[in-house]
């Protein structure tokens, strides 16, 4: 992103954590911890935020220690949604994992599903078709709009914006809409399978897309007027939870966290996969690293989607979804109740799955949370060994207690919605 | 390059194309092998290539040389780790392994370390919290679900399971897919640990409120046991 300055009126510079000078509007300039220190004394309290409580964005226990109002120490609690799909995976065939990975990331399922199946492909060495690698592009990018969708929504919520919220969701429940007509499921979607998808789009479905495509931006930028200069906005996200960018690598954060902290790394574009290089599109990359430049990245990130959207549809030709191997994709219904061969195929892929020969694989895609990692192991028969979930949120959330380093209790919520977590992906 | 030979690492590329990434993954990965192989002669058991991925195994001893040789070295600059994980075969005779995923984030190249450890032995390695502080979670939660102690880890302690989960290390093979004990004892081992009804140790202490308990809790907390309402 071309970071555009953001020129207050009625503002005072202040210095930023970084040394920077930074427009914060008058009034919310804050009071340096040390004075606190004299206001309250010595005397220290814990404060227990969550694990049901709706600025944790899901069952997260956080344990604050105050000194006055100023933070000094925050301890997260994880686990509470723990499902253990990691070990469940290592009793299922690889596309009987798919439904699991919806259920990991369950703001951004149609991409979890994506990168499994790119995972097992990368593990055997298969060439998908050009319509499926299209329908995939379309269906990372739906997904990175309803997850920053959502993320703008709440965070909106926990900073006091209410009206941005149910703008996002109307918009959200349009790609749900769409989500739906394509796979029959809302959020637990499963659209992927190896070496194909789980159906082709619905006839008339690309127009509805194309819809979505031309009349969302205008959204965006009403929700780019309502937060980007809003005083309010501003005074609460500038300058809160930065992170330099050397520490964003230490921290190993991922996607927009670290991106916001000016690191030039996106997966799309360092290590393509799915044909992303092929795209025209920019990676935004922040300043500052802090709340606001966060929202700024992820806002970005959807103008960007909206372009790879369009030129994704434009491309997209009818063809062939699956790859034409039978011992690796089902064979249609008709043909297997009417061909002996393909009864067969279809017989033995439903009763023993597709086996990877015996290696392992790590495959990183970009999710909307920042780099989702599948690690997976395999000893030549149809059940992996280990199948990892490298979580992005889990990695992100982990730098929690550095990033409210001299915070406000107030910023806690602010830092903790900027980092966009989702418990189910934390937990599995 | 350690001895001074060319060194077919470039220090700085700008991986933005594909091409560019492609050679990358084709010359580094494997002179980073030739140069730790140089570095340290004794480390490195062997090293291979699996579906275009490198990958080394070095001995569990010298892991936390090697690796921040790997993180700080001149030509290396693993400065991102990307994952740490364990893996455990279903054959019980292959080795227990601890697997670091690094990646430099300048020259774009990725690397996977291995360690190999005897799953029948203790399970102990170095910690790396020093070298990356985005260790820290990622090997609680090995050791949280293998039972890998992470020597030189500051708090070392279960993430996903709660504080007193008793019933082993969910993710080893020996550990049932409905975990070892009956759906009854797990109920009310579940329903008899409150974890919100309590503080950890550490959340007392740093509140102050430690040292204001009663005696035979300061015991009870001391040998983890539970302080219920």
């Amino acid at each position: 992103m071309t970071t555009r300055t953001i020129e207050m009126q009625l503002s005072t510079p202040t210095m930023g954590p970084e040394g920077q000078v930074r427009n914060v509007p008058l009034g919310v300039a804050r009071r340096p911890s040390e004075q606190m220190t004299e206001d309250f004394g010595a005397e220290h309290m814990l404060v227990n935020i969550g694990p049901q409580h709706p600025a944790t964005h899901g069952v997260l226990r956080l344990v604050v220690e105050l000194e006055g109002e100023a933070v000094k120490r925050v301890i997260p609690h994880i686990g509470y949604l723990h499902s253990g799909f990691e070990k469940l995976g290592e009793y299922r065939f690889y596309n009987q994992i798919i439904p699991l990975t919806d259920r990991t990331d369950y703001l951004a399922p149609m991409a979890n599903n994506v990168a499994f199946a790119l995972a097992v492909e990368a593990l055997m060495g298969i060439e998908i078709t050009e319509r499926c690698r299209l329908l995939r592009v379309i269906a990372c990018e739906m997904s990175r709009i309803i997850s920053h969708l959502v993320w703008a929504g709440t965070t909106g919520i926990d900073l006091g914006a209410f009206t941005p919220f149910l703008w996002m969701f109307e918009e959200r429940e349009r790609i749900y809409n769409l989500q739906e007509s394509w796979t029959g499921a809302r959020l637990t979607t499963s659209v992927a399978r190896v070496g194909g998808m789980m159906c082709d789009v619905p006839e008339g479905w690309e127009d509805g897309l194309r819809t979505f495509v031309k009349t969302f931006p205008k959204v965006l930028r009403e929700v780019d007027s309502m937060f980007t200069r809003n005083a309010i906005w501003c005074g609460r996200t500038q300058g809160v939870g930065a992170m330099s960018s050397a520490d964003a690598i230490n921290y190993s954060l991922s996607g927009p966290m670290l991106r916001a902290s000016g690191v030039d790394y996106d997966v799309r574009k360092d290590r393509p996969y799915l044909g992303y290089d092929e795209f025209d599109f920019d990676v935004p990359i922040g300043e500052h690293g802090d709340v606001y430049d966060r929202y700024r990245v992820r806002l970005e990130e959807m103008f960007q989607s909206v372009r790879i959207l369009d030129q994704a549809l434009d491309r997209l030709k009818p063809g062939p979804v699956d790859v034409a191997d039978p011992r690796i994709t089902l064979p249609p219904k008709s043909k297997a109740m009417s061909d002996m061969e393909a009864m067969i195929y279809h017989f033995k892929q439903v009763m023993e799955g597709v086996k990877p020969p015996v290696g392992e694989v790590y495959m990183g895609v970009e999710n909307p949370k920042g780099e989702l990692g599948y690690y997976l192991v395999s000893d030549g028969t149809s059940k992996p060994v280990r199948w990892r979930i490298r979580p992005p949120s889990f990695l992100n959330l982990a730098a929690l207690p550095k990033l409210c380093e001299g915070a406000l209790l107030s910023d806690v919520i602010a830092i903790n919605a900027s980092i966009d977590i989702v418990m189910g992906e934390i937990d599995r | 390059m350690i001895d001074g030979s060319a060194s077919p690492i470039d220090p700085v590329v700008d991986g933005r194309s594909p091409a560019a990434t492609v050679a990358l993954d084709d010359v580094t990965a494997p002179s980073t092998v030739a140069a730790l192989r140089a570095r340290f002669p004794t480390a490195v058991i062997r090293s291979l290539v699996v579906s275009g991925q490198t990958v080394v195994y070095i001995h569990a001893a010298q892991s936390h040389a090697v690796l921040d040789w790997l993180q700080t070295g001149p030509l290396q600059r693993f400065d991102y780790l990307t994952d740490i994980t364990c893996v455990e075969y279903r054959d019980a005779e292959l080795p227990l392994e601890v697997v670091y995923q690094l990646r430099s984030l300048g020259r774009r190249a990725d690397l996977r370390v291995k360690l190999q450890l005897d799953p029948d032995a203790r399970l102990e390695v170095a910690s790396v919290i020093d070298l990356w502080a985005g260790a820290d979670w990622l090997e609680r939660e090995a050791y949280d679900m293998f039972g890998v102690v992470f020597k030189g880890h500051p708090d070392l302690r279960r993430i996903l399971m709660w504080e007193g989960y008793a019933e082993g290390y969910p993710l080893r093979k020996a550990f049932p897919l409905r975990g070892h004990w009956s759906r009854a004892e797990q109920t009310r081992q579940a329903l008899q640990s409150n974890p919100e009804a309590y503080y950890s140790l550490e959340e007392l202490s740093i509140a102050d409120a430690y040292h204001e308990l009663p005696q035979d809790v300061k015991d009870r907390l001391a040998a983890s046991g539970r302080v219920l309402p």
